[in-house]
């Protein structure tokens, strides 16, 4: 194919001179898109038209919007299958295309071009976003099918397939950027997409401010990066990254804003509080952007920039200590909730948290953490719509004390919930097992203490998410059925239509076979290997792989069985126990570890008696003293006019007054 | 004689034109009351051209005779338009023009 030469980006000689700040000949440093690759733009064109089509088409779509959308993900999902394998045929260092589409900021120095690069990162990003995305759209067609505003929801899909595609595609980090704010716009829409209920608005509004403060921090880092190498393309600071021309606290500066931003989007600690309230959107959204793809782009972002991160020590420090914690915190405030989707969106901060591990791990971990990322993207969707299958059969309940026994009633459900419940588990052989297996041992094998504290917050996060999501799935499918086919709250659940349980099976199957797909024989290591640089496989290991994998089954044997004892052998209370009768650990995560308490008493209320301050002040203050001058003189002239009397002869008594003391002062000046 | 008397009768008949305006309601001897004052400016300006010795007050004076023959003719004009629509000329009556 091209015969463009080409060499890894952040080693590539070229880079070190860009150290000057203005007008640097922007040097192809990937190979242009020729061929098939030519048609890189249609990837996020389809579902952009889609998007446009139904929001402008109007009422006359309502009857094949949803089609349409369907469509336009699935050939973009075409599309992304044929750059994937043609991206394949080329050799190992020459897998990186980019596409120049348009010059975007010509301004004088700062040059911005809106281009797409198609990489071996962005290639397994694309293929889980249009894929999981298009099995997505396709279950929505049942799960929404008599939602009034059907052709709206599919509308909003198809505009975040194009933002999450752009984020995952831009070749510069203002492109990624743009994308990063697309996707928390289409989050937004989504989340309040039943906006007539108000936890769904306000949820929304929480999701819109916190991403805010993450955003924030992505913004700084972009413009600190144009404000020491002078540009955003990709290849010219990771260049500058890896050639050391920026100063260490500069680059510690860039990673820890990119942290933020990471943390903002992907729910970590300590931003993590919007994530499960985010759950009040429809349930194929949970499963697409709230758990596949969107919040996993904080993962690719610290992938992304990841010759950043490898200069970085302190920065990656904080990127596995801020994982580890949110491994736990999310763990934990997972057992305590009753309501499904809380439950999965608490397993999905948590398992994000492993990705943030391993990604702050340095080369050893980039590729586990995108390979995690990639087998969470199955199962996580995978139970999600299991999850939202079950909430459709239970008449939009979603406690889960008071389901039960429904696995006879949904076979397709259970099974395929099942598998992905497996696979988050880490059953052996499923995905779960490889990659999170992966990830402990790769936190072991750091060394010294802090090697030790993160194997094993990680390895006690494996055994907790191995108690909650079995009592999920207990809870759920098997016991004693909690609810009644006969009276007032009658229910009649029944197995989804195919057109839901149909993307339930590959997404089963991905959760399966995904994991040792990418593990074994290191295919996903050494397919990411030119963009993340070589994992130092075979170092020194803390501890045999054989006996962190048999100790890592065993805690997670134990978290099951410890669920299996409580929720399947003793009967499920069908109402939760007060708080009263319940230890203090289970309130505190009942309040989501007071994350709320905590953002509303030292943000919220402070924000907001400093708006209220500033409201007195400004009518009190602004508004007073211009409202008091104006009144002043109005009341005095309204006292002035008063002389108007309309009476000649006291005109002229004034007249002569006046004349008077015009008189008087000349005779006081001249003769006085 | 003495010029100063000139100006003293010039003051009485000023005041008394002033305090006719001020006092008397009837516009046409309100009006005559203006005459009154304009002719004891005169008389000070003829005076004061005496005292100095130089004609400039008297040809203010025929001046302000010009004047005064106008406004007499636009005065009488207006009282007589007023007269006619309000049945009255009395100053006090015209009043509209007010807060």
């Amino acid at each position: 194919m091209s015969t463009v030469p080409m060499s890894r980006v952040p080693t590539h000689p070229a880079a070190v001179p860009m150290v000057t700040r203005y007008a640097m000949p922007h040097e192809p440093h990937y190979a242009s898109a020729t061929g098939i690759f030519s048609v890189m733009w249609l990837l996020l064109v389809l579902p952009l038209a889609g998007a446009a089509i139904l929001l402008l088409g109007g009422r006359r779509t309502n009857r094949w919007g949803h089609l349409l959308a369907t469509a336009a993900a699935a050939t973009s999902f075409v599309v992304a299958l044929l750059l994937f394998f043609a991206l394949l045929g080329r050799s190992g260092d020459d897998r990186a295309v980019s596409q120049h589409l348009f010059s975007w900021i010509p301004v004088n120095s700062f040059q911005v071009d809106a281009g797409l690069l198609f990489d071996q990162l962005s290639a397994l990003f694309v293929l889980l976003i249009t894929g999981v995305g298009t099995l997505i759209h396709v279950y929505s067609i049942g799960y929404m099918a008599h939602d009034p505003a059907r052709r709206k929801f599919f509308a909003y899909m198809n505009l975040f397939l194009a933002s999450m595609l752009l984020l995952v595609l831009g070749d510069n980090f203002l492109v990624l950027y743009a994308g990063w704010e697309l996707v928390g716009l289409s989050s937004y829409l989504l989340i309040k997409f039943w906006e007539d209920r108000p936890a769904a608005a306000t949820a929304a509004n929480k999701a819109f401010y916190m991403n805010r403060v993450g955003d924030v921090g992505l913004a700084l880092a972009v413009m600190f990066m144009f404000a020491t190498v002078g540009s955003t393309n990709f290849d010219t600071v990771f260049g500058a990254a890896a050639a050391g021309v920026i100063g260490y606290g500069t680059l510690t500066a860039i990673a820890l804003l990119l942290l933020l931003g990471a943390c903002g989007k992907s729910g970590q600690f300590p931003l993590q509080a919007w994530l499960p309230d985010a759950m009040e959107g429809p349930t194929p959204i949970s499963a697409l952007i709230h758990a596949a793809t969107m919040v996993t782009a904080g993962v690719y972002l610290i992938a992304r920039a990841n010759p950043i991160f490898t200069e970085t020590q302190a920065a990656r420090t904080v990127v596995v200590i801020i994982g580890a914690g949110t491994i736990l915190i999310g763990c934990v405030i997972g057992c305590a909730y009753d309501d499904i989707k809380k439950v999965l969106a608490y397993s999905t901060v948590s398992q994000i948290g492993y990705m943030f591990l391993a990604v702050g791990l340095g080369p050893a971990g980039y590729a586990l953490g995108i390979m995690h990322l990639l087998a969470h993207g199955f199962f996580k969707a995978g139970l999600f719509l299991g999850a939202g299958s079950v909430i459709h059969a239970m008449n939009d309940e979603q406690d889960m004390r008071k389901y039960g026994a429904l696995w006879r009633l949904m076979p397709v459900t259970w099974a395929t919930f099942g598998i992905c419940y497996l696979a988050i588990i880490g059953f052996p052989p499923l995905s779960g097992f490889f990659t999170k297996d992966k990830i402990i041992e790769a936190a072991f094998d750091k060394g010294g203490t802090s090697g030790y504290l993160l194997g094993s917050a990680a390895l006690l996060g494996a055994g907790i998410t191995a108690f909650y999501m079995t009592r999920l799935f207990l809870m759920t499918f098997h016991g004693e059925r909690r609810w009644s086919d006969k009276g007032p709250r009658a229910v009649h659940p029944h197995e989804s239509p195919r057109v839901m349980t149909g993307p339930m099976i590959p997404l089963a199957i991905g959760a399966a076979v995904a994991g040792g797909l990418f593990v074994l024989g290191g295919s996903v290591q050494n397919w990411l290997a030119p963009v993340v640089g070589e994992s130092a496989e075979e170092g020194v290991h803390t501890m045999s792989p054989v006996v962190l994998t048999a100790l890592t089954l065993l805690v997670a044997a134990g978290g099951f069985a410890g669920a299996y004892l409580r929720y399947q052998l003793r009967p499920v209370e069908a109402v939760a126990p007060p708080d009263a009768e319940v230890g203090l650990v289970t309130v505190a995560a009942r309040h989501d570890l007071y994350a709320n308490t905590f953002n509303e008493a030292v943000f919220m209320r402070p924000g907001q008696y400093a708006t209220r301050f500033l409201v007195w002040l400004d009518t009190v203050g602004v508004d007073g003293a211009v409202r008091g001058s104006a009144a002043a003189v109005g009341g005095l002239s309204g006292r002035l006019r008063r002389t108007q009397t309309g009476f000649v002869r006291s005109y002229a008594l004034s007249m002569l007054g006046g004349a008077v003391l015009v008189v008087g002062a000349l005779y006081l000046v001249k003769v006085g | 004689m003495n010029p100063a008397n000139y100006l003293i009768l010039s003051a009485l008949l000023f005041t008394i034109g002033a305090v006719g305006v001020l006092l008397r309601r009837n516009a046409i001897v309100v009006f005559m009351c203006v005459e009154l004052m304009l002719n004891a400016a005169n008389l000070t300006l003829v005076t004061f051209s005496r005292i100095n010795g130089t004609l400039d007050g008297q040809i203010i004076a025929f001046f302000v005779m010009v004047v005064a023959a106008a406004e007499v003719v636009i005065g009488l004009a207006v009282i007589l338009t007023i007269f006619r629509t309000r049945r009255s000329a009395s100053v006090d009556d015209v009043n509209l023009l007010k807060y």
